[in-house]
């Protein structure tokens, strides 16, 4: 991907999650779509408010967890009947009950490495570098006390101008161009 | 109950939140930026602190004396430890064991604490999941070792060998390899997720060169964007939901190794859950062990409050009475099974030439505990928590003692009867394994941040969204 240049959106801060809150509902309802809420713990509210309600987590992590567990039993199955038949104490080669055992550990094993790295991979981490990290403000509170609001310039209603007199009649604590 | 006596207690009284009339979980007056700055400068002061360095010193000479008992014993081979016939378990399964049950008090904070939604465990959930991660470590050393060519040690992995030769898969031993590696490998993984969001503080904060670029990679590029955080949010709670069958298995596999054994003592029904109750009730002593020095020494009363102690002191108690139980099952199912071999096996436990193990185990595991920490007053005394964690740490160590030597060293024939006396290199193996343990942890809290900022601004009144800011959005 080629380097890309100019704007890439407008960075508003705001002290309490409240505010950010109020501010990412009302600019969803007026139409807003390419736009980020930046917290420094989970707030779930603010998910809400700009139309982010439902993720793959799950569906990855179960996905993770039937293949553990069709790897192991299929594993310990054909192992103990067709690559290393033993007798031990006249069992019969196929003990199911002493295959689960391996098979609901693999299964807790796989999903939930399929939980962390899929978590990781649909976030898109790891990105090193983001043109928000070129906000001194964002790089000093986001993940310390501040809320933020970035409306994105890829959004069709992106205007510099009318944008950062939108999100001033916010209200916040400042509004700052983030450049590529 | 005590309670209307000490909720008089003025120094005590700041405390008590008026709202709830539960002790609080973080002190009065915190705010975003004083608790980031609190745990953060821990870690990025150049300055460590003397006390950490004297430290230090004493348990990496711990750690050193396990590099020379692991030395010697692969030189030498296992001839060097205590085992024989008829007790060819000894200190090593004994350990592992123990350690392992250690570990377990850490995962119950982090994940089924945090499924029950017991928010006061957020703040010492880091450090009990490090603890978890270095018990682990501890105490997978010990089965590789006590096989006697530990270089071999992968042979127990199914993996396409020359020799065409494949694991056992109807051993409970095997099942132990799934179950601690499985075990490892996903609390690795949850402390790791967990620290993420902290690391991108720890970036954002560090002014070092080196610090921002070692905590900027650990951070993976970490934003805080809502969206990041409603996937982390699901993330961390299905590895929660994964982890909580997962520690309740591991220990019922460990139990396996004895109870599926035809040996007297080993053979019970009841193994599986008094052995979860036991880790836990052993691991959360461990935390106490821990966290009392802990928040002494780096000020942190304000975060690692009283409510804290007196929670993991009913945690205790209830998992000190499981374990009870189990105790007395055993008494009971010895003399109702109407087994000659079990009833032996009971009446030498308690009274034969290794009989004071089993009381020192009484004393250490029910005598004291279960009669004092009763006492809200005794809960949340400090110095007293801090002696029981040791007691109990103690008592449960020679609960895995009384299981593997008093069930062994007496068994069926009376001319194959012998005893056990561990050796010094039992016990600097042992000793050794404290050493690791505290100089991982000594590095842990001077590197990596101790407690979950994240997870504590949740628990701050900052964080509290207004009602009236919300319903002036208008929908």
């Amino acid at each position: 991907m080629p380097p890309r240049e100019g704007t890439y959106g407008l960075l508003a801060e705001f002290d309490t999650p409240g505010d950010l809150i109020r501010a990412a509902r009302q600019a969803r309802q007026d139409g807003w779509r390419r736009m980020d809420c930046y917290t420094p713990y989970p707030v779930e509210e603010a998910a809400e408010a700009i139309g982010f309600h439902r993720n793959r987590v799950p569906l990855v992590t179960l996905v993770g967890g039937l293949m553990g567990l069709a790897a192991m039993f299929s594993l310990e199955t054909w192992i103990s009947v067709l690559a290393y038949p033993l007798n031990i104490a006249g069992r019969p080669t196929y003990s199911w009950p002493a295959f689960i055992i391996p098979a609901y550990e693999w299964t807790i094993l796989w999903a939930g490495l399929s939980a962390a790295f899929g978590m990781v991979a649909l976030n898109g981490l790891p990105q090193l570098y983001h043109p928000l990290f070129n906000a001194p403000n964002f790089r000093s509170g986001a993940t310390v006390d501040k809320f933020f609001l970035c409306l994105e310039a890829l959004d069709p209603k992106f205007d510099l101008v009318e944008g950062r007199a939108y999100l001033e009649s916010f209200g916040p604590v400042s509004v700052v161009e983030v450049e590529y | 109950m005590a309670t209307g006596e000490v909720k008089k207690d003025p120094k005590l009284d700041q405390w008590i939140d008026p709202a709830t009339g539960e002790y609080r979980v973080v002190a009065p007056g915190q705010t975003f930026k004083s608790i980031t700055d609190k745990i953060s400068r821990i870690v990025l002061t150049p300055h460590t602190p003397l006390g950490w360095f004297a430290m230090f010193s004493v348990a990496g000479s711990g750690a050193t004396m396990l590099l020379v008992a692991v030395t010697w014993l692969f030189l030498k081979g296992v001839g060097i430890w205590a085992i024989t016939q008829p007790v060819a378990w000894g200190f090593a399964i004994i350990n592992f064991v123990w350690w392992i049950g250690i570990g377990h008090a850490g995962t119950l904070i982090s994940a089924i604490l945090m499924l029950f939604k017991q928010q006061w465990r957020n703040s010492i959930s880091r450090f009990a999941e490090a603890m978890t991660i270095f018990a682990v470590v501890c105490a997978g050393m010990f089965p590789v070792i006590h096989v006697g060519r530990p270089w071999l040690g992968y042979w127990l992995l199914p993996y396409p060998s020359t020799m065409t030769v494949w694991p056992q898969f109807r051993s409970p031993l095997l099942w132990d390899v799934f179950a601690v590696s499985t075990y490892a490998t996903i609390s690795v993984v949850f402390w790791y997720i967990g620290m993420v969001p902290d690391f991108g503080t720890m970036r954002d904060r560090s002014e070092s060169k080196l610090g921002q670029y070692f905590y900027g990679m650990l951070s993976l590029g970490w934003r805080g964007s809502v969206r990041h955080w409603m996937r982390y949010e699901t993330a961390s709670l299905l590895l929660s939901g994964l982890a909580t069958p997962l520690v309740l298995s591991v220990h019922t596999v460990i139990s396996f190794d004895f109870a599926v054994a035809v040996l007297p003592g080993w053979h019970t029904t009841i193994f599986p859950p008094y052995f979860v109750a036991g880790a836990i009730y052993s691991g959360f002593a461990m935390v106490l062990t821990l966290a009392i020095p802990l928040r002494k020494f780096y000020h942190l009363e304000g975060l690692v409050t009283e409510r804290h102690i007196d929670n993991m002191g009913k945690v205790m108690l209830v998992t000190g009475f499981i374990v009870c139980y189990g105790y007395g099952m055993e008494v009971f199912m010895a003399w109702y099974s109407a087994s000659h071999w079990e009833a032996f096996m009971m009446w030498n436990r308690m009274f034969g030439p290794m009989g004071w193990s089993y009381w020192v185990l009484v004393t250490c595991n029910l005598l004291i505990p279960l009669t004092t920490l009763w006492s809200r007053k005794l809960r949340t005394n400090i110095s007293f928590m801090f002696a029981i964690s040791i007691v109990v740490n103690t008592g449960m160590w020679f609960e895995r003692f009384v299981i593997v030597v008093t069930s062994l060293y007496r068994d069926f024939l009376p001319s194959s009867w012998g005893t056990y006396r561990a050796t010094k290199w039992d016990y600097m193996t042992f000793v050794g394994t404290l050493g690791l343990f505290t100089t991982l942890f000594l590095l842990f809290v001077r590197f990596l941040p101790m407690i979950p900022m994240s997870e504590v601004r949740i628990l701050l009144p900052g964080a509290k969204i207004k009602p009236k800011a919300v319903a002036e959005a208008g929908d």
